[in-house]
């Protein structure tokens, strides 16, 4: 009889440090020629655990078996990423591991020792063979900086293959692509599949796991849940395994109601530091009292466009972003003004950007410290310590932030924990515009909808909110209007009402000439 | 005529010792090593091969030039890589900040080889008593026939023979990162260790391997200087030290390029020298001038800063320790 499975991972622990338990007794298995999803939420230990087949970390305790002559299982050591490329594992890392500045044959070539002197023509034909055999596009010759997100994907795909991995690990893939191309590395998936290779897809995105696979495994809290049939689940029952209870998958919005103009932003356009044109002729309005979501793939120019409401970028001639004060209705031109400035008349910027104590938060300091650099200037001479002491524990009191105690660094905190933090402390600030970018990035699905619900009691009180989003099924259901941007250009601004998601993807993918030449 | 031959001359001499000290430098930082100690190691390596041809001189009837060769050389190049071993062990191992790390080792090196050096000034019976002709005479020996070609011979081919290694070894060191399998996975391990790793490729033995065998070459700089330049003798007036700064600007102007680093280390070297040819310098006139290969540095990085191509811009994780688990 034939043995069906491909790999089975055995009461697998791993621990970093001390105190942190990322994966407890963790078993599960991979069939042959099968698409399995790995379902947990952020922080459930999926990354680390399949970081354990590809030999980036190594079991603290546990065993994995492997099946790779058809002769059934055999216990392996996976010691380190070479082990597991010759043993036919490939990871495919959410942060792609590619280097910038090589082609991709030479991506490719990486790593592989075969001959001193190597054949980059040999290489590239046998990429393009790949290429031909499952349906991929690659340039052999072109520069990894010069490639797009999804390029890059289907470059690292093709790396893994290349090396004879028969089982493809994928972290996270679709959160760096549009609908659309979600749809071809699906296809592509499915014909890895079709070829007897076996596919682990790392999600926390449910659709996508009824879409694609054969079955689910959970985890949650770094422990294995339970694996079920994607044919027996539903969004609801993945969703209780997930989170360990019930929850309620409902974001409540509201029909907005005296929408007055808050933002006028015209003809912004700024350049970054490599002399790119980031933002090109933005044109909007935001109104208090709405939530207007900003679409767009990552590095579309999001970041710039709140960072130059916010004061904190550089804006080229001609820029104009207008601000109408709630109690007064007097314009005031934002551009030219100083970040501390443009803070005081209640413009708020709650970034989160990637690094997410790169921006906003200190890591080294504790909570109520954290919420003094927002007052650090009251008191006289001494700096005045009661008043964010109080906000912390209103925050972490609210919002249920798991720490130790205030004073505890916010780098020791969860990812979670930390934007808490910050969502909090921009909310208590009272702003009239509230600019929240990425504000659900890292957070489990609880924690999540307890933020949409902050953010449509704010709007409720007539603040207007600007939400940066990835997220399209979020958008949709949180945001009144949907403002699409597409390699800094304004592409559009969508009710959210009555738009689809396939609308909002070509809309993140092709610039409209119209309008372009509309302005 | 003949002034303008001899600055020509004497920018050749000192370019090899700085492009000694820059190919080894590009070696260590292609792989990611910031290493600041190369003027460090370059002084380990000069001292350590005078001690060790002064004492097989010493105890030797007749000296053989070959063993004299292979000794010198030997010990220059293995007592650098031992300093870049040291620069290894804590930056690489221990994960300690590279640039404190090499500034020390600059340092030490310094310390180390004055000191040795004024023992074995004190052995030899006074400064300027230290005698190894046998193997400065090796390696000051010029190739026959082509330095005799007039002008040109005297342009091109009056140098003792480790001048020719320099070049020679700056077009490995070319062909080697650009097209050998090992270069590519060096260079990859600079750019990005996380990538090389996840590919199989041993970042701690490459970085290992590159700061040593860079260190060691940086070291033949200091032969060159010791043996040739100052004819086997030991001075202690900081040149090796300015020589080996000017190696680690060389590495920023030659933009990690072993073949820039040819005619880039005789463009410092004449700089370093053009001072003694321009009338109507007094000292602290003289001190501007000795600035200029700072200066042309300077200039390429604004430069290369302007164009913003990828390619010039220095390996992505320069000066950056890396640990796999790191999260």
């Amino acid at each position: 009889m034939q043995n069906n499975i491909a790999v089975k991972m055995q009461n697998i622990t791993k621990t970093f440090g001390k105190k942190v338990i990322a994966n407890k007794n963790v078993t599960l298995h991979i069939e042959k020629g099968e698409i399995l999803s790995l379902l947990g939420e952020n922080g459930s230990g999926k990354t680390t655990l399949m970081n354990m087949l590809a030999g980036i970390y190594y079991p603290d305790s546990g065993s994995i078996f492997m099946d790779n002559d058809g002769e059934g299982l055999k216990e392996v050591s996976i010691r380190s990423p070479k082990d597991a490329y010759t043993l036919g594992i490939g990871m495919i890392h959410q942060h792609f591991k590619l280097v910038d500045v090589f082609t991709a044959t030479e991506n490719v070539a990486l790593g592989l020792d075969r001959s001193i002197a190597f054949n980059k023509k040999q290489i590239a034909t046998d990429i393009l063979a790949i290429c031909d055999k499952y349906g991929f596009k690659v340039d052999p010759d072109k520069k990894v900086y010069n490639m797009s997100v999804s390029e890059k994907q289907t470059l690292e795909i093709v790396k893994a293959l290349y090396r004879g991995a028969n089982i493809l690990i994928l972290d996270e893939p679709t959160a760096v692509l549009t609908p659309q191309e979600t749809d071809m590395l699906f296809d592509v998936m499915r014909n890895m599949k079709e070829d007897g290779k076996s596919i682990i897809i790392i999600t926390h995105k449910l659709n996508e796991v009824l879409a694609i696979s054969d079955r689910v495994s959970i985890l949650r809290k770094g422990e294995y849940v339970g694996t079920v049939d994607t044919a027996d689940a539903s969004v609801q029952s993945l969703t209780e395994m997930m989170v360990g209870q019930k929850v309620t998958l409902e974001i409540d919005r509201k029909e907005p109601h005296d929408k007055k103009e808050r933002l006028v932003v015209k003809d912004l356009t700024c350049v970054n530091k490599y002399g790119v044109t980031a933002l090109d002729n933005i044109s909007f309005t935001a109104y208090g009292g709405e939530i207007l979501g900003v679409a767009g793939i990552s590095g579309s120019g999001q970041k710039e466009l709140l960072e130059a409401i916010a004061g904190l970028h550089e804006t080229t001639e001609g820029s104009s972003v207008q601000y109408i004060a709630p109690d007064s209705d007097e314009k005031t031109e934002l551009i030219g003004k100083t970040a501390l400035q443009i803070k005081n008349m209640g413009v708020a910027l709650s970034f989160v950007p990637e690094d997410r104590l790169g921006m906003g938060l200190v890591g080294s300091m504790g909570m109520s410290d954290n919420m003094m650099l927002r007052s650090y200037r009251k008191g006289f001479i001494f700096t005045e310590r009661t008043g964010p002491k109080k906000l912390a524990n209103k925050v972490k009191e609210e919002l249920e932030v798991v720490t130790p105690s205030i004073q505890t660094p916010v780098r020791k905190l969860s990812g979670g924990n930390v934007q808490k933090v910050l969502v909090g402390r921009e909310i208590a600030a009272q702003p009239t515009v509230l600019m929240t970018a990425y504000a659900v990035r890292g957070l489990d699905v609880n924690t999540s909808y307890t933020i949409y619900g902050l953010l449509n009691e704010q709007k409720e009180k007539g603040v207007a909110v600007i939400y940066v989003g990835e997220d399209l099924d979020v958008l949709l259901a949180l945001s009144d209007r949907i403002l699409v941007l597409c390699d800094g250009k304004l592409n559009g601004i969508v009710d959210a009402r009555t738009t689809t998601k396939e609308e909002i993807g070509l809309l993140m993918t092709h610039i409209r000439e119209e309008a372009q030449n509309n302005g | 005529m003949s002034g303008l031959t001899t600055l020509l001359q004497s920018s050749i001499a000192f370019g090899t010792i700085i492009m000694f000290g820059a190919l080894g430098e590009i070696i260590t930082e292609k792989a990611g090593n910031l290493n600041l100690g190369i003027p460090g190691v370059m002084y380990l390596g000069a001292i350590s091969s005078l001690v060790g041809v002064f004492f097989y001189e010493k105890n030797v009837a007749e000296p053989n030039p070959v063993v004299c060769a292979i000794i010198a050389i030997l010990c220059a190049f293995c007592a650098a890589a031992l300093g870049g071993l040291i620069f290894s062990f804590l930056t690489i191992t221990l994960r300690a900040n590279q640039n404190v790390t090499g500034l020390t080792l600059t340092i030490f090196g310094s310390g180390v080889a004055n000191f040795f050096g004024g023992l074995l000034n004190g052995f030899a019976g006074g400064v300027g008593q230290i005698r190894v002709a046998t193997t400065s005479k090796v390696f000051m020996t010029k190739l026959p026939l082509l330095s005799d070609l007039g002008i040109v011979g005297k342009l091109l081919f009056s140098y003792g023979w480790l001048v020719y290694v320099a070049i020679i070894l700056a077009i490995l060191c070319q062909w080697y990162l650009n097209k050998t399998r090992s270069g590519l996975n060096l260079r990859a391990v600079g750019e990005n260790p996380a990538t090389a790793d996840a590919a199989g490729i041993n970042v701690t033995l490459y970085r290992y391997l590159a700061t040593c065998i860079g260190t060691g070459i940086a070291g033949l700089g200091g032969l060159y200087y010791v043996m040739d330049y100052t004819k086997g003798t030991w001075a202690n007036d900081g040149t090796i030290e300015n020589l080996g700064w000017l190696a680690v600007a060389l590495v920023i102007f030659a933009i990690w390029r072993p073949k820039n680093a040819i005619w880039g280390a005789y463009l410092f070297g004449f700089l370093f020298w053009a001072y003694l040819y321009i009338p109507g310098l007094n000292r602290q006139s003289l001190e501007l001038f000795n600035m200029l290969p700072y200066v042309v540095t300077i200039i390429v990085l604004v430069f290369t800063s302007f164009r913003k191509k990828r390619e010039n811009q220095p390996p992505n994780s320069l000066g950056l320790a890396y640990f796999r688990e790191d999260r």
